[in-house]
């Protein structure tokens, strides 16, 4: 719609709209507007660049809108910069192995419970939707997607309570809030990712704090 | 000019191991002196710079996107192959070597596919190890699906989203390096040039997507992982950002490109719906594990609801005209057989492009639970693109440009004949020969960046002095110049007629003549009309804005320029290849019953095309095919 809107702005003389999109097939996370009012237009795990107009009706007023919270400063017209979700990933979410020297991938099983666990969580398209959504601007739902699914494998249990430690500071220092229960960012996830996995970052953060990875009786070994 | 591909003769199981041990090799302390720049992030991008900054490279690292996260290889949804011979089905290094040589219908070099082969097993375990959450048993070991062209279960997966796992897994690996230095990442940054002196490869000239500032960045390398160019026709199944634009400027500097004429078409996409419609939507190729294609067998019966239609008047012509593989056959062959049957007038849905794939067999065999486990996503993609329920009924699927096997040419060490520059993924034109099959896309990409490039890059780098070229040199600040000259004149148009517009009549004519079916006359008529689009474009098209800027509609005329010059150079190949093979199907060389037809005596070579200047015809290098461990046969599926 956006294209047919820019092709007649273009056709005028005027300036096009600028907005991020590219794969079209609502797995790539680039695509990024609050449709009237909600980010990805309120309709049940669908990102923008998935939602037809024939869920509209004929002479509608959209207001469309870009991101808005405080991590994500815009650049121009609904563009945002997103930067710092991939310096929260950065930050420990990942597994650190060197390539080659790794045992056999069926080496160590994982059960299917947990293999479905992980991947229910992994699913995150990192479009930020769940910030927008939310009043804080927290990206717990990110975070935590994250947290959990290395969590739960054994190869990623190895650094689990600093990988949690550093994704919250991380969390701080880049400008996001703090979940405060709102569930919107459930209710606007593409992929449907649960809160569930918030739970889990909090019981993993409770971990790291026990161990003393973090806090205020964080060891320096 | 007789290319040499330089692959390591002698016995091909210990090829490699040969190879790798009479490399030089670049000490420790040494590397970080040398400066790598990486083009592209998907997964040949993201896993060589993420290995080569672990190895203690100096990395830089650019991608277009918001995010390296975000490449094209994300929307991968069936799986990855490996030979690892898990369902203890028969499966072993040489049968994927055999397969994929076969699949891309003899015209791919034996010893890189040998490789590729050889190291698949590796990816596999190095993605579990990086937490991808591959498909798992009650057992808890790895599960395996079968795949087109193949007749082993060797084809891993992460439920509809391989793809996009192997992307983040590849992806975290890349943070990590970032994290710790060793790999500097700028994302919204696109190559405009590549800078060459004393005929290596030295530096690229990128735009910088926000600022529009035009920069160069000096390197001891250039490694280019910028994906395809099947965006050269109208509506295929790539992002919208992907483009033939990195692989062009390479060109035109000097690199050769390969075979340009060998595009895959595939089969299972959801069909057009508009006229606005900007892409296509692929449906796995593994929904052919349990989906059966069809269509009514009388033409009368075309307009009926698919239920109305009953058993004995259905075709299901895979099954019908490939009996040993059936619905699996592999892409080139099932998509002919799909246009076949839309051409005879039995096609379904509202534009008659398109043929049923049904799973009412597959519900009743396994239940709608077992098939929502294994294509969940899958379905709902397709619910939420077409408003259909497919548990209830069929899908309607048509086959849309999806992949380039074809481009920069390369030799076994993945280096171009312009040396330093390196060339991964589906950027090059190594593995995959005329016709790529299901799930080896992303096998390559991995291979490549994971276990090829960190050995024979630094055989190159050992024999150059680091840091001998920086951005301040002389064909840097001439590379600026012409960058900027190129936006400059884009803008200075002012034309009427929009970019896209010129993309989709340049896309459109590029669909027909020289696409599912070629001959001499389409081909002919259409190098005839791209240099009148060409001539248009540069007199009518409109570039709002300005360069130094955010503008994407500048960035979208830069692409179409490059593809409508490449565009010319993708049918010259095709002209020239006066044979049929894998995705290149001329319709003068066909058997009776409709299937491709090689002319081994005369083109059993790689087309590698050298750019001899504006308005001058492009140079033809060959380098011929050599097949000691699989004999040259008719390619059957039968």
């Amino acid at each position: 719609m956006l294209d047919v809107v820019n092709e007649d702005l273009i056709r005028e003389g005027k300036e096009p709209i600028a907005f991020d999109h590219d794969c079209r097939e609502g797995i790539c996370g680039m695509c990024s507007a609050v449709i009237n009012g909600v980010p990805h237009g309120g309709f049940e795990r669908t990102t923008v660049c998935q939602l037809h107009m024939r869920k509209f009706k004929d002479g509608d007023t959209l207001y469309i809108e870009p991101w808005r919270a405080r991590a994500f400063p815009i650049l121009r017209d609904l563009v945002v910069d997103r930067g710092t979700l991939d310096r929260l990933i950065q930050a420990g979410g990942y597994i650190s192995c060197h390539t080659g020297g790794v045992p056999d991938g069926n080496a160590l099983p994982i059960s299917k419970g947990g293999a479905d666990y992980a991947m229910d969580a992994a699913q995150c398209i990192g479009c930020g939707a769940c910030v927008a959504a939310c009043p804080n601007g927290a990206a717990m739902l990110f975070v935590g997607a994250k947290v959990a699914h290395l969590a739960v494998l054994p190869q990623g249990q190895v650094e689990a309570p600093e990988r949690v430690a550093e994704m919250i500071q991380a969390m701080r220092d880049c400008g996001f809030g703090n979940c405060s229960n709102h569930y919107e960012c459930e209710a606007v996830c593409p992929k449907g990712i649960s809160v569930k996995f918030i739970a889990k970052l909090n019981r993993e953060f409770l971990k790291a704090l026990i161990l003393a990875k973090t806090g205020p009786f964080k060891s320096s070994d | 000019m007789i290319l040499d591909g330089k692959a390591p003769t002698g016995p091909i199981e210990t090829t490699w191991e040969r190879h790798r041990s009479d490399m030089k090799l670049v000490n420790p302390a040494n590397k970080r002196k040398y400066r790598i720049l990486v083009v592209g992030t998907g997964l040949a991008g993201a896993s060589a710079a993420a290995t080569l900054g672990e190895l203690g490279y100096n990395v830089e690292a650019f991608c277009y996107q918001d995010s390296p996260r975000r490449a094209h290889c994300i929307a991968a949804q069936g799986g990855i192959n490996a030979a690892k011979n898990y369902p203890n089905d028969g499966d072993s290094v040489f049968r994927l070597f055999y397969d994929t040589i076969k699949g891309g219908d003899f015209r791919a070099r034996e010893a890189d596919v040998w490789r590729l082969a050889q190291v698949s097993n590796n990816i596999i375990d190095q993605c579990v190890a990086q937490g991808v959450p591959f498909a798992r048993d009650y057992g808890g070991h790895l599960e395996t699906r079968s795949f087109g062209g193949a007749q082993v279960s060797r084809t891993f997966y992460a439920r509809g989203q391989t793809g996009q796992q192997l992307l983040l897994g590849a992806y975290s690996a890349l943070s990590r390096q970032i994290r710790a230095g060793t790999v500097k990442m700028y994302p919204r940054t696109e190559m405009l040039d590549l800078v060459v002196v004393n005929g290596e490869a030295k530096g690229i000239t990128l735009r910088d997507l926000i600022t529009g500032e035009v920069r160069c960045h000096a390197g001891d390398a250039v490694v280019l992982c910028s994906g395809g160019y099947v965006n050269v026709f109208h509506l295929s199944t790539n992002a919208m950002g992907c483009s033939v634009t990195a692989m062009w400027k390479a060109y035109k500097k000097g690199a050769f490109l390969a075979n340009p004429c060998y595009t895959q078409v595939h089969p299972t996409c959801i069909p057009q719906a508009g006229e606005y419609q900007s892409k296509l939507t692929l449906m796995s190729e593994s929904l052919r594990n349990d989906g059966r294609c069809w269509v009514p067998r009388k033409r009368e019966d075309v307009g009926k609801p698919p239920d109305a239609i009953p058993e004995d008047d259905r075709d299901y012509f895979l099954e019908r005209k490939y009996p040993s593989y059936g619905n699996l056959a592999p892409r080139d062959v099932a998509s002919r057989a799909v246009k076949e049957q839309c051409d005879d007038g039995r096609g379904v849905g509202p534009t008659g492009r398109g043929v049923y794939l049904d799973f009412k067999d597959a519900i009743r065999r396994l239940g709608e639970h077992e098939l929502r486990e294994r294509y969940g996503n899958l379905f709902e993609m397709y619910e939420r693109i077409t408003d259909e329920d497919a548990y209830k009924v069929p899908m309607r699927i048509y086959p849309a440009p999806h992949y380039a096997m074809g481009g920069l040419w390369v030799d076994y060490n993945l280096m171009s004949n312009i040396p330093g520059l390196f060339v991964l993924g589906e950027a090059n034109f190594s593995v995959h020969g005329a016709n790529r099959l299901g799930a080896s896309a992303l096998m390559q990409g991995l291979a490549d960046g994971y276990f090829v490039i960190p050995y024979t890059i630094a055989d190159y780098l050992a024999r150059t002095k680091p840091g001998k070229v920086t951005a301040s040199h002389p064909e840097c600040r001439k590379s600026i110049e012409d960058v900027k000259a190129q936006a400059k004149r884009l803008l200075s148009v002012r034309g009427d007629r929009s970019v896209t517009d010129f993309k989709r009549e340049l896309g459109n004519l590029m669909w027909h003549n020289c696409g599912m079916l070629r001959s001499n006359k389409s081909l002919s008529e259409a190098l005839s009309t791209i240099p009148a689009i060409k001539e248009e474009f540069w007199q009518r098209v409109r570039v709002p804005g300005t360069s130094a800027e955010f503008n994407p509609q500048l960035e979208n005329a830069g692409r179409a320029a490059d593809f409508i010059e490449f565009a010319e150079l993708l049918c010259r190949d095709a002209l020239h290849r006066d044979e049929s093979c894998g995705g290149h199907f001329r319709v003068e060389h066909q058997y009776e019953d409709g299937e491709a037809r090689r002319n081994d005596a005369r083109f059993c070579y790689s087309a590698a095309w050298e750019y001899k200047g504006e308005g001058a015809p492009p140079e033809l290098h060959k380098e011929p095919l050599r097949f000691e461990h699989v004999h040259l046969m008719v390619r059957s599926y039968k």
